[in-house]
């Protein structure tokens, strides 16, 4: 495939970002698709899986991993770093995202910019920050304290929100590509996130991604949202990665891969899990959208700068 | 900044703690400071946040307890898993562990005190998803016994599979959780009648097999380090029909042991 050259990890100037993920579709890895995906015919980019549903000892899990590790390159995803999180990040949890990435050794390690656990609570959901300057040095200083001990960049995901804080001082764009520059990590660029959060607080997604630092993307990732109304009684998106991508997404989707050039692009489907063709479906329509985009896309000096 | 300003602006800051704190509470309404495009603060939106974090908890109990929530019914678990989650929440970020304290809410719970055996029922289910994590070891080979000369077999002490628990329940809370895992009937169970089990992970697949409660005796025995002849003699004062062939076959099948050796011997390098 044309455009399947592995790119660069756009991130940190400290550790060596090699990226063996090819700039493919690749699909998230879901336990019950693992026989189907081994004998399809149809070879998917990459597998991404969250990193804590491979934190126990061993036993299938492990098992059926290490089978798609040895036919297919792997990301890894966080979903329980809380690198949000107000008290800190947990030194314990840190070590098992290392023994997982030691372990299967993936091509792009990601988190959330959310925090998940407080005073020892864990709730399971990717809960918003508020954009200011005190939240900003903890992110960044976060952000440190993993790549320190994984001797490598990790990406950061913008969120999907249901809520803004009043406290913000800056806008999420602002904060995410200040959070770059300071933390030498890459970024995950969400565009569903992005189309959710712009319909929950009314901007515009397209003018969003204009401001989005490009030049720090190192993965995209897509799902399907859901619907439902607000207290006034307008229209808010939920993240519900339970369906397909809708059509707006696609389309921003589509522009920015115009402009970036072909990059690793993960279809995420978590609740609702359909039959492995459906989800291999979703990842073919965005493989068509990157093989039809340039190599070398209008964004070639934004790379450059990034890579210094 | 003047002591009474920083006061002022903080009244709008929302702290996790605060926002952590109303999750798990529907009576709070919404904190001042969290904000739709209007500007003021709604309901409807924190709300996203609480669902979430309910369904969330809530669907991991669900997949935890699929045999207690056959039982109860997907209605009756989910009341009762909401209830655990708002006084529960996990302590790690590794959903495979949460629900260790189920069982015991169930028992507690007053509706439910007419159905005595679900809480080793929760109890299995939990084993089950501890046994499906734990490391992995190569278990002993079905001829590993064969090795030893027949005068030093009442000698031989082994070592536990990470992945193998005995576990006994004064109700038949074995059968009822395979029958609620396989989707059978309850037919024909008495629950009052107790029963024991080994869960084990001879291969990638977790393994539950009723037992004599003889047999509990005689493999804990050996997962406590004491010899095959010294765990027969313990099998035997329960039920004196214990029966030892039988037990050794389990044992072996169910892959519960790691390694053996002849007690105070170097283990045999070859493995066996």
């Amino acid at each position: 495939m044309l455009n399947a050259t592995p790119r660069p990890i756009p991130a940190d100037h400290k550790y060596l970002a090699e990226c063996s993920v090819p700039a493919r579709a690749g699909a998230g890895l879901k336990g019950q698709h693992i026989d189907d995906v081994l004998s399809d015919e149809y070879k998917m980019g990459f597998f991404e899986v969250h990193a804590e549903n491979y934190m126990g000892e061993g036993g299938l899990p492990h098992q059926a991993l290490t089978q798609i590790r040895n036919n297919f390159p792997i990301t890894v995803h966080g979903v329980g770093l809380s690198i949000g999180s107000e008290k800190g990040l947990d030194n314990d949890h840190i070590e098992r995202l290392a023994k997982v990435v030691d372990r299967y050794q993936p091509g792009i390690v990601s988190e959330h910019l959310a925090w998940s656990t407080h005073d020892n609570h864990y709730y399971n959901d990717l809960l918003p920050v508020p954009y200011d300057q005190a939240t900003l040095d903890r992110v960044v200083s976060h952000i440190g304290q993993v790549q320190d001990r994984l001797k490598r960049p990790i990406l950061l995901e913008n969120p999907s929100t249901y809520v803004a804080f009043e406290q913000s001082t800056m806008s999420e764009t602002d904060f995410i590509t200040e959070i770059a520059r300071r933390a030498g990590c890459g970024l995950l660029l969400d565009i569903n996130n992005v189309f959710v959060s712009a319909t929950n607080h009314k901007y515009s997604p397209e003018k969003y991604l204009s401001e989005f630092p490009l030049g720090h993307v190192g993965e995209i990732h897509l799902a399907g949202h859901a619907e439902d109304k607000d207290d006034d009684g307008e229209t808010i998106l939920i993240d519900a990665h339970d369906r397909p991508v809708a059509d707006e997404v696609w389309k921003l989707y589509k522009d920015v891969v115009t402009q970036m050039g072909p990059i690793p692009t993960l279809i995420e489907w978590d609740n609702d899990v359909p039959e492995w063709h459906i989800l291999r479906r979703e990842a073919k329509i965005a493989e068509a959208i990157l093989d039809a985009v340039p190599e070398h896309p209008l964004l070639g000096e934004r790379h450059a700068s990034a890579a210094e | 900044m003047p002591a009474r300003l920083s006061e002022l602006s903080d009244e709008y800051n929302v702290t996790q703690n605060t926002f952590s704190s109303l999750l798990l509470d529907p009576e709070i309404p919404c904190p001042k400071g969290l904000v739709s495009p209007s500007g003021k603060a709604d309901a409807k939106r924190f709300s996203v946040y609480r669902n979430n974090v309910v369904v969330g908890l809530t669907g991991a109990l669900a997949d935890i307890f699929p045999a207690i929530q056959r039982l109860l019914g997907e209605e009756a678990f989910m009341s009762l898993a909401r209830l655990f989650v708002a006084d529960n929440p996990p302590t790690s970020p590794l959903m495979f562990k949460y629900g260790s304290g189920f069982a015991e809410f169930v028992e507690a719970f007053e509706p439910l005190k007419n159905y005595p055996y679900l809480g080793d029922v929760a109890r299995i289910e939990r084993l089950w998803l501890d046994c499906f994590h734990e490391a992995d070891a190569d278990p002993i080979a079905p001829d590993a016994l064969a090795a030893f000369p027949p005068e030093s077999l009442g000698d031989v002490v082994f070592e536990k599979h990470p992945a193998a628990r005995l576990f006994s329940s004064q109700f038949a809370a074995v059968s009822i959780f395979s029958a609620n895992r396989q989707g059978a009937s309850m037919e024909g169970i008495n629950p009052a009648i107790g029963e024991d089990c080994l869960i084990s992970r001879p291969d990638a697949q977790v393994d539950v097999r009723q037992i004599p409660q003889a047999a509990t005796v005689f493999f804990q025995s050996l997962f406590d380090g004491q010899t095959l002849g010294e765990a027969a003699n313990a099998a035997s004062v329960v039920d004196p029909e214990f029966d030892i062939s039988m037990a050794i076959s389990t044992m072996l099948e169910a892959g519960i042991f790691s390694s053996c050796k002849i007690n105070n011997e170097e283990p045999d390098p070859t493995g066996r």
